[in-house]
């Protein structure tokens, strides 16, 4: 066993803690939030606002 | 909840945050690139020499500013998320726009996977310097991607200011080295004379080959207009940052096709896996060999970073019109990033990134670009015809029209000969596989797609409608 076997040992519970941390927010996210309002967003939206597109 | 748009007759709604400027777009545009000059492009030498190269990096650099000045004057007013994605179904239609989605997001999540690849090879390759032999590189790709994909989940101002970082000291490292051997912090001395002894090994058809990997130096700037919801003035914003760009990268490409081909010998240049690095350790400086593997290793994280960020934006684009399950549309509502469609493409990253060769993820990548920028060509005419200059405000309008789009034509189906001489069986299975997936989308996914809500942008009619 030298460095790079633990760095290896590090790297994997690094990916699994990430992975999970991504996991665990989107499950609460998605039970926590109604779908609809998720995904609500409208493209342009802001834009429309903000710029008329006029000569 | 914060920042949530609502009004009185309107329903509340959540929308990607603007917060974003110029170096922002810069560092997504650079950051996806600027690891072709650290590898890949080099390739191109060993395909026809060190001219064919040099003209590969010039043609190719032609090519992308054709790219970058169209790109930017499209998507100055069509400022959505999704990029051509939002361009192609504004100004040619749904089922253009549903191959361009596809076209971005294969390209950039094979770029990203290969990305992967390439700081396994590259921490394998310290590891053997070190005397530890049989690195698992498995955990250090997944980390990779892993990294980078919660980062992006986490918000898009901290992950693009990370990638400005780690893409100006990739850039640095690289005019670092030029200065240095200009000043003779070289042992060896840059020799040209290959340039009149061999100019071209392989005869003109060499040059033609030699443009498939010279698209390397630049493949990725038109990922800039991904962030286009996502900037605070989009209209200024993504043409400056767009055009900085391309201007960077051909500053960089040529310091890097000069170095390299002075100091490696072409034969061993155009086989070389690290060219930049390799470059450095010619020159006998440790600190030069040091801060070159830094860039090499910024180079490639960035590179999959300002993937991850493109890639999710046009799968969340498609999602949010119905062109694919409305489930990917969705916005998180604290980090205000598509969280479904970062997560969504991590499995699909990690199994190109696991389970394919390098050569095999970057030629699907390569032509799933280069089948966007034949897209541009006719959309950009499409658009000068549809709505001329008098009847919508630009942020850019790009000089010479029609010509840029000529010159992109021309070049792309040069490039596709390139491409065809090398990888002709690849060309023909991705154009299968885009061919089943648009009959997928025409007889079974469009009609769930709300045809009124997807065109949003407050233009004119067009001429002629």
């Amino acid at each position: 066993m030298d460095t790079w076997n633990y760095l290896e040992y590090a790297a994997w519970a690094l990916s699994a803690l990430f992975g999970v941390l991504m996991l665990i927010d989107l499950v609460r996210i998605d039970t926590t939030y109604d779908n609809e309002l998720l995904i609500s967003s409208r493209e342009g939206e802001i834009e429309a606002t903000a710029e008329r597109h006029e000569i | 909840m914060a920042n949530v748009t609502s009004t009185a007759a309107e329903p509340e709604r959540l929308q990607l945050l603007r917060v974003l400027g110029p170096a922002h777009i810069w560092a997504l545009g650079v950051g996806i690139v600027l690891v072709g000059e650290y590898m890949g492009w080099n390739f191109s030498v060993g395909k026809g020499g060190m001219i064919a190269g040099l003209i590969a990096c010039w043609v190719a650099g032609l090519l992308y500013t054709c790219v970058a000045m169209i790109d930017s004057e499209v998507t100055s007013t069509v400022a959505a998320a999704g990029g051509q994605y939002a361009q192609a179904k504004h100004i040619v239609g749904p089922l253009m726009a549903f191959n361009v989605g596809l076209f971005l997001v294969m390209a950039y999540t094979m770029l990203e996977a290969a990305n992967a690849i390439t700081v396994g090879f590259l921490l394998d390759t310290v590891a053997g310097l070190q005397g530890h032999t049989g690195l698992n590189q498995q955990p250090f790709i997944i980390l990779a991607i892993m990294f980078l994909a919660w980062l992006n989940y986490r918000g898009v101002l901290a992950t693009l200011t990370f990638n400005l970082v780690i893409t100006a000291i990739a850039f640095l490292a690289i005019i670092t080295l030029f200065i240095s051997v200009q000043f003779g912090a070289s042992n060896v001395p840059l020799d040209f004379s290959a340039i009149t002894s061999d100019p071209l090994p392989y005869g003109w058809v060499g040059i033609v080959a030699s443009l498939h990997f010279g698209l390397w130096y630049y493949l990725g700037i038109e990922g800039t207009c991904q962030a286009a919801e996502e900037v605070r003035s989009p209209a200024r914003s993504l043409p400056y940052g767009t055009m900085a760009g391309i201007m960077t990268l051909l500053i960089a490409a040529t310091m890097t096709w000069y170095v390299c081909s002075g100091l490696i010998p072409w034969e061993y240049l155009g086989q070389a896996g690290t060219p930049l690095f390799d470059a450095a350790r010619v020159t006998g400086s440790t600190s030069l060999m040091i801060l070159l593997f830094v860039g090499t290793t910024f180079a490639t994280l960035a590179s999959a970073n300002g993937c991850i960020n493109d890639a999710s934006r046009a799968w969340f684009s498609m999602g949010r019109d119905r062109y694919l399950p409305s489930w990917f549309g969705a916005v998180h509502p604290v980090y205000r990033t598509p969280y479904r469609s970062i997560v969504f493409l991590v499995p699909i990253a990690l199994i190109f990134a696991l389970g394919a060769p390098l050569d095999q993820v970057v030629t699907f990548s390569i032509l799933s670009g280069l089948l966007g920028y034949t897209f541009m060509t006719f959309n950009m005419v499409m658009f000068r015809n549809k709505w001329p200059l008098d009847t919508i405000k630009r942020g850019y309008v790009h000089p010479f029209h029609p010509l840029p789009t000529i010159v992109l034509l021309i070049l792309c189906s040069t490039a596709y000969f390139a491409v065809f001489l090398g990888y002709g069986t690849q060309l023909s299975a991705m154009m299968c596989f885009y061919i089943v997936a648009s009959l997928w989308f025409h007889f079974r996914r469009y009609q769930f797609v709300r045809r009124g809500d997807q065109f949003t942008m407050p233009w004119p009619k067009p001429v002629g409608y």
